[in-house]
């Protein structure tokens, strides 16, 4: 595995799963809290990797 | 009538400093261990997955499981990170896995998944220390 969004994707997926289950009590919660903390881990990778892209200058 | 065991029940009798030393140990060694004990089962397996999970895929991808060395400072703190893992850590020193290699496309990667699996299972003993004490 070396594409760099699948490994990202998979170490959000995991580190979120975990910071859900610390975070909430409820299976219901833990998704919402889950899928919201994935998805802002990619978009943010994203949004950051798009704005370093000219770097160097 | 049987009375219903409630999750504060549960915390005080676990809040002996003794028990308290040994739920902090078993969350360590086996990552949700300790939750599993204090009928967190759902959390628990959640932990165990997601946990080990980083730790194969750590190894996996030619990630260093680090010493201490002082003459590393930053070498040194990875390794107190990696320290967070348990029972996993130590099976994986003993075995020789984790030696990096820093050729491998995916080193980094790999280090960064053992780095913070580390640091996670140190949350989650501190968050089964909380639930013993009756915090949670």
């Amino acid at each position: 595995m070396t594409s760099h969004l699948a490994v990202l994707s998979v170490f959000a997926f995991l580190v979120s799963s975990v910071f859900a289950a610390l975070m909430k009590d409820t299976p219901r919660e833990q998704l919402r809290t889950g899928g919201l903390m994935f998805a802002g881990f990619l978009a943010t990778a994203i949004v950051l990797g798009w704005l370093m892209y000219p770097l160097p200058l | 009538m049987a009375s219903k065991t409630t999750t504060a029940d549960r915390a005080s009798a676990a809040a002996e400093p003794g028990t308290l030393a040994l739920v902090c140990v078993v969350a360590w060694a086996i990552p949700g261990g300790a939750h599993f004990w204090l009928g967190r089962r759902q959390k628990a397996l959640v932990f165990l997955a997601a946990l080990t999970a980083m730790f194969v895929l750590g190894l996996l991808m030619h990630g260093r499981i680090f010493s201490v060395d002082l003459q590393e400072p930053l070498g040194t703190l990875a390794a107190v990170a990696n320290l967070g893992l348990g029972l996993p850590w130590l099976i994986a020193r003993f075995a020789g896995a984790g030696a990096g290699q820093v050729t491998a496309i995916t080193y980094e990667y790999g280090n960064t998944f053992l780095i913070v699996g580390g640091l996670l299972n140190t949350l989650v003993v501190l968050d089964a220390f909380d639930i013993a004490m009756g915090r949670k």
